[in-house]
């Protein structure tokens, strides 16, 4: 997919079944929103194909995805009736009554509804036609835990009732509840699988005791992304290496060895990526 | 010292926006606030940088020139390059010449702003946007650094760089205090405090919310729900059993961050 001389994306392989969530990672502009474009029929791929339910992306099967912008896509000056009655009517699905979930707000303008509110309603209207696929894109951006907990778990019989769930996201949290993850870097798959998978046996070096404050001064002087957690320091590279470079300085530390986490696994798939693309080497 | 709110209430048109909040942050250390939009984050970290008067309790902060701030839109001059900006909140601060040549030069150099210093802040991504306010946030080495949602529709990679600008700030003597929706940076934080509606739900270090969970925790592997207070957790379900019995079929396993944070909102909703 190209949009002038820039390649938005770039031979993307992606299958998506039936009853699975499959979580979609990447910087600002790895190509997220062109490939929901593309699945949404909205631009068209320069070389290979796109194919949803065993055709290219048309109004047909538009009928047949559920959608939930980032910004939400409701009218805001409406009430939750009227956009109800909007989106079922547009979707041909009849005039189905309000779901439970939302029922008591039918005559509430959605611009005045708290904003976790707000995403119920969009949810509903998205999930209305009983979509075959559901986009959701930063599905809980602004959401409370316990919020947050309750959409996914639409999301979660949403995916059980049949449907295919693509949802694109920066929170770990979110990311570690789908079935599996595709990580893009600058178009391209860089990593995909499960969260275990994801992360593989990376690890990260633990830097903890009374003097970290020290420590960080000296890792950070050498340029290492120095992360603090509490009151230990979380830095990539192996035990050896730190060692070496805390060896100098005399400081009363440990030195230890963590599995990483996911946002840890996906800074470092990315940053491998981006050295490839400009032929540098960035420390490890 | 420690700076923060102690038993602050704040009314908002009438409103109780917040509610007998109690927030300690500590130098060389991260609190970290979270909670959803609404919760009350922003006008805590109004009312300890004395944007909002609270009707009741005290709010300990350092001189005016000590604090950095930064709102939780914007935060820069949209119609000022990189350099303009920066030069311009550093000047506020007493911050010229050489001195803030070489400290600027570093900070932007360290979030991959380097190239970027004759830009319009404008128009930077929303990442870049928010890694530039937290570098003017900080320019001045403030004693109290205040950072409201920094990261929120940041990606991955650029948070982890504002989380080194964090990092950093703590590690040199800072004490910061930081507001977030995404419950995994609360991990980050040497004492977190998780607000509701404007009242505090839970806090603590990480370690000290997840030990406060009472009863057990339990996984369910089905897609039926169990009965009693369960969430979604991927494809299974989590169940807490405040008194400690858990139902048919579930397996327990010891509580992580995640689930202590949604069973203190469940908790909180359930009432006293």
């Amino acid at each position: 997919m190209r949009f002038g001389d820039f390649t938005a994306v770039d031979a993307v392989d992606l299958a998506l079944e039936a009853r699975e969530v499959v979580g979609l990672l990447g910087a600002n502009g790895a190509g997220k929103t062109t490939l929901i474009r593309l699945l949404l029929g909205l631009v068209r791929p320069t070389a290979g194909d796109v194919e949803l339910f065993g055709a290219p992306p048309s109004v047909e099967t538009r009928r047949r995805v559920g959608y939930v912008p980032q910004t939400l896509g409701l009218y805001e000056d409406l009430t939750v009736a009227e956009n109800w009655a909007f989106v079922t009517v547009a979707f041909g699905s009849g005039r189905p009554p309000l779901p439970a979930g939302i029922v008591d707000l039918g005559d509430a303008v959605v611009g005045s509804l708290p904003l976790g509110i707000q995403r119920r309603v969009a949810f509903a209207a998205a999930f209305s036609h009983r979509p075959e696929l559901l986009i959701l894109d930063e599905p809980t951006s602004g959401v409370a835990p316990l919020g947050r907990a309750r959409l996914w778990q639409d999301v979660r019989e949403t995916a059980e009732g049949g449907a295919g769930v693509l949802v694109t996201t920066h929170n770990m949290e979110e990311a570690e509840q789908c079935d599996r993850l595709v990580v893009l870097v600058d178009g391209a798959v860089a990593a995909a699988g499960g969260v275990a998978e994801v992360i593989g046996d990376r690890t990260v070096i633990e830097v903890g005791g009374p003097q970290w404050r020290l420590a960080y001064e000296v890792l950070d002087a050498q340029g290492l992304s120095v992360q603090l957690h509490g009151d230990t320091l979380r830095v990539p590279g192996s035990a050896a290496q730190i060692e070496d470079l805390l060896a100098p300085s005399g400081l009363d530390v440990t030195v230890g060895e963590a599995p990483a986490n996911l946002e840890e696994a996906f800074v470092e798939v990315v940053s491998a990526r981006s050295a490839r693309r400009d032929g540098t080497a960035v420390r490890p | 010292m420690s700076w923060g709110l102690d038993g602050v209430t704040v009314r908002l048109g009438g409103r109780k926006a917040l509610d007998g909040v109690t927030v300690v942050v500590e130098p060389s250390s991260v609190a970290v606030l979270v909670g959803g939009d609404g919760s009350g984050k922003s006008t805590c970290l109004r009312a300890m940088v004395g944007l909002v008067r609270p009707s009741a309790g005290t709010v300990r902060r350092p001189p005016k020139q000590e604090v950095g701030y930064i709102p939780a839109t914007a935060g820069l001059y949209p119609d000022l390059t990189v350099d303009e900006n920066v030069s311009f909140a550093a000047g506020a601060f007493g911050l010229t010449g050489r001195a803030l040549a070489t400290r600027s030069g570093e900070l932007l150099e360290r979030i991959g702003l380097g190239d970027a210093r004759h830009r319009l802040g404008g128009q930077l991504s929303g990442g870049m946007q928010r890694k530039l306010a937290v570098v003017m946030a900080l320019l001045h080495r403030p004693t109290l650094l205040v950072l409201d949602e920094p990261t929120t529709g940041v990606d991955p990679v650029s948070r982890a760089e504002v989380w080194r600008l964090i990092s950093g700030a703590a590690a040199g003597g800072a004490a910061v205090v930081v507001s977030t929706t995404y419950v995994d940076e609360g991990r980050r934080a040497s004492s977190v405090t998780l607000l509701e509606s404007g009242g505090v739900i839970g806090s603590g270090s990480p370690a000290d919310i997840v030990a406060a969970v009472p009863g057990t925790v339990g996984v369910v592997r089905s897609a039926a729900r169990p009965p009693g207070p369960a969430w979604r957790w991927g494809s299974a379900w989590r169940v807490w059993a405040p008194t400690g019995a858990l139902p048919d079929g579930a397996e327990p396993r010891p509580p992580e961050f995640e689930d202590a944070v949604v069973i203190a909102a469940l908790a909180a909703e359930a009432g006293p």
